[in-house]
């Protein structure tokens, strides 16, 4: 009897089990005909001030919601809730990125039949989220005027696996020195072709274009939707 | 560092996949690494070695083989890798990269396992 092991051929996506059930989600989520967005961002680039301007910009007109990543605490969800909107907290512990496993389990009991658009904002940090898919039909990268046009060419991979670049904090500009056009070259440099948008929750600049963005993907992504002002 | 969850993902599959062969000792893992995929081999490798103990997999070897971006060039409509990851264009005429075609792997592909 040999003692030389064996070799065996197999072929398995390590994140198998989390891409599974990502892909329930997803179908989960179409079938009720929500369209899903994740916010993915270094810590204190503005997700939470984005998405409360986002939340209270589409509500009432659209049945908004919100799913909120952080290590600690429930602060931001008690912000979001202002909005009116729905709104959970996942607290992580010390895991630094969201997965497909968390958002389902934030997602027991709540009726996706009540929702046009869901948001999801993952922990900040512009590196593990990369890895793992949450079940979004659009992922968005957030970088704000304080960290520096260089933060895609440092962090490619995330930006890379984005759908659309947003830049925050654009009232700050001017202070920060900022120079949108190399941010935005940039970004196409790590990304060809990816919409970059330029917004300040603050002032409202550029927040009507990311409203009509999203707007327009998730009509086009549910065409059969009930995707309309009410 | 998400290393450590994924070095807890991979040691389930591969615990998995070797009972499907009907063995319950692994001797070495042999995964594929593409550049895209958000990992960093070094930390993967001392994470694998927590992630390993305690478990049929203690004291296996993780052989990493790293997988280089390869993207289909919308102007010389061919398999072309990227001139880095920071100029996401094809490395040969210097087009805006089309769709990705490889370097998002983090698969295991063989077992080593007792006979």
């Amino acid at each position: 009897m040999s003692t030389q092991p064996r070799l065996v051929e197999v072929r398995r996506n390590v994140l198998k089990q989390n891409d599974v059930i990502a892909a329930q989600l997803r179908r989960r989520f179409s079938e009720a005909g929500v369209f899903v967005i994740s916010l993915v961002s270094s810590p204190g680039s503005g997700k939470t001030a984005f998405l409360e301007n986002t939340l209270s910009r589409l509500s009432p007109a659209y049945r908004v919601a919100a799913l909120v990543g952080d290590l600690a605490t429930e602060n931001d969800a008690a912000r979001l809730r202002r909005s009116g909107a729905p709104v959970a907290q996942i607290t992580t512990g010390t895991v630094c990125h969201l997965d497909a496993t968390m958002v389902q389990r934030a997602m027991d009991g709540w009726n996706l039949q009540d929702l046009d658009l869901l948001f999801i904002e993952n922990v900040g940090n512009l590196v593990c989220p990369s890895s793992y898919d949450l079940g979004e039909n659009l992922r968005a990268v957030l970088l704000s005027v304080t960290e520096g046009e260089d933060k895609p060419l440092k962090y490619p991979t995330i930006f890379n696996s984005s759908d659309v670049a947003v830049i925050t904090k654009m009232d700050l500009a001017g202070a920060a020195g900022f120079d949108s056009h190399a941010a935005l070259a940039n970004i196409q440099a790590v990304r060809p072709g990816m919409p970059a948008l330029l917004v300040s929750s603050k002032t409202n600049a550029g927040m009507d274009d990311w409203a009509e963005l999203l707007l327009s993907r998730a009509g086009a992504r549910n065409p059969g939707s009930q995707l309309q002002r009410r | 560092m998400h290393e450590l969850s994924i070095a807890i993902s991979l040691v389930e599959a591969a615990q998995e996949e070797a009972r499907n062969h009907a063995s319950t000792a692994v001797y070495a893992v042999h995964l594929r690494l593409g550049a895209l995929a958000g990992v960093v081999k070094d930390a993967l490798l001392f994470s694998y070695d927590l992630a390993t103990q305690g478990t049929p997999l203690e004291g296996s070897r993780l052989i990493v083989e790293e997988v280089p971006v390869i993207v289909l060039c919308p102007v010389c409509r061919e398999r072309r890798p990227i001139r880095s990851p920071q100029l996401f264009c094809c490395a040969v005429c210097g087009a805006p990269a089309g769709d990705v075609l490889q370097g998002r792997e983090l698969e295991v592909t063989a077992l080593e396992i007792a006979p």
